[in-house]
C-alpha cells in the first residue's frame, strides 16, 4: 500500500514558480493496477517520479506499506521503473539489461541467470537474449524495459507512458499483455497515461488528474459514468453538459428541473452544491431519441452522422445548446429520420450526473 | 534559417578559384616538405634524388632521440593528468543541478584558449623561477604541469560534449534498479563516455607533442622537446634532417586526429 499525504511539488521559486503538485493524497492499494491519468502538465509524471525518488517534494509524506519513501535514494527504494523512453543501456545485450537490476542488488550469478530466463519467457523475448538492445524492434525495446523493470520483483512497478511510442495494434497487445502480467506477478502497477482509453480498458482503479490536483478516483466504471465535475467529464468519452436547477439532494439522489422545465431524478457528485443552478452531465450513448412530446428536452434534429458501429444524431435543443444522442446500428436499418424533423431527446431516472461544479 | 535558398556561396563567381587557392596556401608548403624529406641533397631547397638518409640522419642523432623521449614523456603525462582533470570538470557542470559559479568554472577550465599563449608562458616562466629558487628542484615535472594546464580545455570539450549528448534517463535507469551513484557511473556512465575519454586524451596527446611557446620559456637547460629542438636547429644549418623530423611529426599528428574524429563520431 502506498500512502501519498498532502504531496506538493514546487518548481522554481518566487515569481517564477510551479506548482506542479498541490497538495495531492491518495492511498494506492496492493496488486493493484492503478492509473495517473489527465492531460501533458496535470502532474501526474511528477507524481511517479516522486515514487521513484527523482523529484523530492516541497512537502508532504509517501510511505510504502508505513516505510518513509522520502527518506531513501531511489537506488534504495524497492519500486521499479519502465521509463516512456525505455532507457535501455545501449551497450549491454538484452540480457544484461535484465539482469542488472539483481546484479546491483548483489544476486548470486546462478540466481541472475535463472530470474532472467523467467523473465525472458514471461516476455516471450528469448530468443532475442543476446542481441543488443539497438538490433531489436521498439515493441521489443518495450518488453525488455518491462522484464528489466519487473526481475528485481519490486513491490511496485511505476510506468510513464510506457505505450506512447508503439503503433496501434502494438499498443492494444501490450495492453492486455500488461494486464496479463500485472495478474500473474501480483505487484502493485501504477501506470501514467493521457489515453482515456488506455486507462479504462487497464485499470482497476484511476485517479483523473489536472493542474497538479486529484479530480477524481474511482473504477473506470465509475470515473466514465459518474464523472464528480466538468473536467471529467470532459476529458473522458463525449458529453452533453445541461443546465439544470438542482431541487432537492440527499446523498447521491437528486431531483432536478432541466431548461425544458421537466423534473427528472439524477445522481450528485459528492460534495456538491446543496440547491440552485448545477449542470448535469448526460453520455450521448446513455441517452435516446423519443417523438416530438413524449421526452424530456425537445429540440429540432440537425446533423445525423454515420459512423458504421453507430450513429449520432445532433440535436438544436429548443432550451438553447446542442445535445448529441449516440444510438448503436442494426444491419439495414435505414434512418427514419432527417435534418429538420421535431424531435425530443429522453434518458431515464438516474442517468444525468450533477457535476460539483 | 532566415537565408532562404535564394544565396549560395558556391555558386559565386571566383568561389572555385578562390578555394582552391586556399588548398594550394594550406596544402603546397606541407608537400614540399614531405617531398624534400625524402632529398638526397644536403640542401632544402635543391632536389638531389630520392634517399632516406635523412630520416636515418635523425634516427641516429642522439639529440633528437632525447628530445623525442622527453616529447613523448611530457605528452603522455600531460594528456593523462589534463584527461583526468577534465573528466572531473566535465561532471561537476553536466552532472550536478545548476549552480552558482558554474559558468565561472566553464571559463576557468577553458582559460588557456582565451589568454594569449605567450602571455601564460611568461607567467609560468616567472612563477616556476620563484619555485626553483625555493626548492631547488628543476626536473620535468615544470613541464608536465604546465603542459597538463593547457591540455585541460582540449580534453574537457569533447568529453563534456559526449556528457551532454548522453540520455540522463539512462542515469536514471541504473539509479532505480538498485545502482548507488558510483555503480551507476561505473557500469553506465563511464562505459558510454570512453571514446569521449580517448578523445579527449588524444587531442590533449597532439596538443602538448605540438607545442613550442610555453615549453621554450619553462624549459631548463637540456630539456629540449622535439619541436624546441627543431627550432634551435633552425637557428644553425638548416638541413632536410628538419624535414624528415617534421614528417615524421607530421604523421604521427594525422593519425591521432583522425582517430580523434572516428571515436568523436562513433555516437552509439
Amino acid at each position: 500500500m502506498i500512502e501519498i499525504d498532502r504531496v506538493t511539488k514546487v518548481f522554481g521559486s518566487a515569481a517564477d514558480a510551479f506548482r506542479a503538485l498541490d497538495t495531492v493524497s491518495v492511498t494506492i492499494r496492493q496488486n493493484e493496477f492503478f492509473t495517473l491519468l489527465g492531460p501533458s502538465g496535470c502532474g501526474k509524471t511528477t507524481l511517479l517520479r516522486v515514487i521513484a525518488g527523482f523529484v523530492d517534494p516541497t512537502e508532504g509524506s509517501v510511505t510504502l506499506e508505513g516505510q518513509d519513501l522520502l527518506r531513501l535514494a531511489p537506488y534504495e527504494r524497492p519500486v521499479n521503473t519502465v521509463f516512456q523512453s525505455y532507457a535501455l543501456f545501449p551497450h549491454m545485450t538484452v540480457a544484461q539489461n535484465i539482469g542488472f537490476g539483481l546484479e546491483m542488488q548483489g544476486k548470486p550469478g546462478e540466481e541472475v541467470r535463472r530470474t532472467v530466463g523467467e523473465m525472458l519467457d514471461l516476455v516471450r523475448m528469448s530468443e532475442l537474449a543476446d542481441r543488443r538492445t539497438s538490433e531489436i524492434s521498439g515493441g521489443q525495446q518495450q518488453r525488455v524495459a518491462l522484464a528489466r523493470a519487473l526481475a528485481p520483483r519490486p513491490r511496485v512497478l511505476l510506468l510513464d507512458e510506457p505505450l506512447s511510442a508503439l503503433d496501434f495494434k502494438l499498443r492494444k497487445d501490450m495492453q492486455l499483455e500488461l494486464k496479463r502480467l500485472q495478474s500473474e506477478t501480483g505487484i502493485t502497477f501504477v501506470f501514467v497515461t493521457h489515453d482515456q482509453e488506455e486507462a479504462l480498458t487497464m485499470s482497476d482503479r484511476i485517479a483523473v488528474m489536472n493542474a497538479g490536483a486529484i479530480r477524481q478516483i474511482g473504477s473506470p466504471r465509475d470515473i466514465y459514468d459518474h464523472p464528480a465535475e466538468r473536467f471529467v467529464a470532459d476529458f473522458i468519452g463525449d458529453t452533453n453538459f445541461l443546465e439544470a436547477e438542482l431541487l432537492t439532494v440527499e446523498g447521491e439522489r437528486a431531483e432536478v428541473r432541466l431548461a425544458s422545465g421537466r423534473e427528472i431524478a439524477a445522481r450528485a457528485a459528492e460534495g456538491g452544491a446543496g440547491q440552485g443552478p448545477v449542470t448535469v452531465a448526460v453520455r450521448p450513448e446513455h441517452a435516446d431519441l423519443a417523438p416530438e412530446g413524449e421526452g424530456l428536452l425537445p429540440g429540432r434534429l440537425g446533423d445525423v452522422v454515420y459512423f458504421g458501429t453507430d450513429t449520432h444524431f445532433h440535436v438544436d435543443l429548443d432550451a438553447g445548446g446542442r445535445f448529441v444522442v449516440r444510438r448503436q446500428n442494426q444491419p439495414d436499418q435505414a434512418e427514419a429520420r432527417g435534418r429538420g424533423d421535431r424531435v425530443s431527446v429522453r434518458f431515464g431516472p438516474g442517468v444525468g450526473q450533477v457535476l460539483r461544479d | 534559417m532566415a537565408r532562404g535558398k535564394g544565396f549560395d556561396v558556391t555558386r559565386q563567381p571566383g568561389f572555385t578559384t578562390v578555394a582552391l587557392l586556399c588548398f594550394v596556401m594550406l596544402y603546397l608548403p606541407i608537400v614540399l616538405l614531405v617531398v624534400f624529406s625524402f632529398n638526397d641533397s644536403t640542401s632544402v631547397a635543391e632536389w638531389g634524388g630520392f634517399s632516406l638518409r635523412w630520416y636515418q640522419s635523425a634516427l641516429e642523432n642522439e639529440r633528437v632521440q632525447e628530445a623525442t623521449i622527453r616529447s613523448v614523456i611530457i605528452a603522455t603525462a600531460a594528456s593523462i593528468l589534463a584527461t583526468g582533470a577534465a573528466v572531473g570538470a566535465a561532471l561537476a557542470t553536466t552532472r550536478t543541478r545548476p549552480w552558482r559559479g558554474q559558468t565561472v568554472v566553464f571559463a576557468i577550465v577553458n582559460q588557456p584558449l582565451m589568454v594569449p599563449e605567450i602571455v601564460t608562458a611568461v607567467a609560468l616562466l616567472i612563477f616556476f623561477a620563484m619555485i626553483k629558487v625555493a626548492t631547488g628542484y628543476t626536473g620535468l615535472w615544470y613541464l608536465i604541469i604546465a603542459h597538463t594546464a593547457f591540455c585541460i580545455p582540449f580534453a574537457f570539450l569533447p568529453i563534456r560534449a559526449r556528457l551532454q549528448g548522453m540520455d540522463l534517463t539512462l542515469e536514471q535507469a541504473a539509479a532505480d534498479l538498485y545502482a548507488t551513484p558510483w555503480q551507476a557511473f561505473r557500469r553506465v556512465t563511464l562505459p558510454q563516455l570512453w571514446p569521449g575519454i580517448l578523445a579527449g586524451a588524444m587531442l590533449a596527446f597532439v596538443i602538448s607533442l605540438d607545442d613550442v611557446v610555453i615549453t621554450e620559456f619553462v624549459k631548463s637547460a637540456g630539456q629540449d622537446t622535439l619541436p624546441t629542438y627543431m627550432l634551435g636547429q633552425l637557428r644553425r644549418v638548416v638541413t632536410p634532417e628538419i624535414n624528415a623530423i617534421s614528417t615524421a611529426l607530421l604523421a604521427v599528428s594525422v593519425l591521432l586526429v583522425m582517430a580523434f574524429f572516428f571515436l568523436s563520431r562513433s555516437r552509439k
